[in-house]
């Protein structure tokens, strides 16, 4: 395996491992937030904002993953 | 394709490198600035078109911290603040989507042996890592600035330092920590979000250069709002974590 296709294979590796822990988290928001707003329409407003809230910090490790695997792919 | 990591220099002004999000940051502050001093000189009692717009984001805020700070005379207190960021960071981010910041540039002349390349006169500013630790780092110390004065040095500090419990020590010692890892979620938080709708866009443009790219845009029209919200409230929640007293122990 030379240098270039190591590389590659790491860029597709920190993508496809990093993303599926906020994969999970993003679902179980999502279905939690959406059980919650059944339940209870009155606070849809309160929960959503909660719900963004938690999304953007599960979103945000796989922004971490995106960011090392960008500076893999465009840094020389 | 070329799609740089880094922002690049475009002029120095007496030795000082002047990047393109620099510049673009630059104008983003100029024009909020000419804005907001517009909307307080022609300050009504009937309210026109953009003291309206003003005064109905302000109402939001303030609603959006009593439920966090449960108290107005706070939420009037510390508003300055996360407007400033929220504003601030929301129209970067959208100034990094119009039509022309990107494709208009500079082109350079490349080295013997590479391609000319164009050096773009805009980025958008989120896109630069230096724009956003800055203002991470800005937001952190304003977050313990406003909690030494909200309960004084010595109790703010007592929240990182403390001999009481040697487990009160360590979890202090741990806070004191995290307060710098606080800044590195922040500052890549918005980077990569950004950037990465950048090259998003870039990608997807060069694969449709028609109708297809539409969605994405809109996506990124969102994500910069929803971001900027998000560092706008993590702050207020900093804050409001800091400016109150532990009454638990």
């Amino acid at each position: 395996m030379n240098p270039e296709t190591a590389k590659f294979m790491a860029i597709a590796f920190v993508m496809g491992v990093g993303t599926i822990a906020p994969a999970i988290a993003i679902a179980i928001i999502g279905s939690r937030s959406a059980e919650a707003m059944g339940r209870n329409p009155e606070a849809a407003p309160k929960i959503q904002t909660a719900m963004i809230l938690a999304l953007a910090f599960a979103e945000a490790i796989a922004i971490y993953g995106l960011v090392v695997s960008l500076i893999l792919k465009f840094v020389e | 394709m070329h799609i740089s990591l880094i922002a690049e220099k475009i002029f120095t002004i007496a030795g000082w490198p002047i990047t393109n999000s620099l510049l673009t940051a630059m104008i983003v502050v100029g024009v909020l600035t000419v804005v907001s001093v517009v909307a307080w000189r022609r300050f009504t009692l009937v309210p026109n078109m953009l003291q309206s717009s003003f005064e109905l984001l302000i109402e939001q805020f303030l609603d959006v911290m009593d439920s966090v700070l449960g108290d107005r005379h706070k939420s009037e207190k510390y508003l300055p603040i996360i407007v400033t960021i929220f504003l601030f960071v929301m129209f970067s981010n959208w100034f990094g989507l119009l039509p022309g910041v990107g494709p208009i540039g500079l082109m350079e002349h490349g080295v013997v042996g590479e391609h000319d390349r164009l050096v773009p006169i805009f980025r958008a500013p989120s896109a630069d890592l230096n724009f956003t630790i800055g203002l991470a780092i800005i937001s952190i110390l304003s977050v313990n600035i406003l909690g030494v004065l909200a309960i004084g040095f010595w109790k703010h500090m007592s929240k990182f330092f403390t001999l009481k419990n040697p487990i009160y020590t360590f979890v202090g010692l741990l806070e004191f920590v995290s307060e710098f890892v606080k800044i590195i979620s922040f500052s890549f938080r918005l980077f990569g979000n950004v950037f990465a709708g950048e090259v998003l866009l870039t990608i997807v443009g060069f694969l449709v250069p028609y109708v297809v790219p539409l969605p994405f845009l809109f996506l990124e029209v969102f994500v910069g709002m929803i971001q900027a919200f998000i560092f706008a409230m993590l702050t207020l929640v900093f804050v409001a974590m800091a400016t109150s007293e532990e009454t638990a122990h």
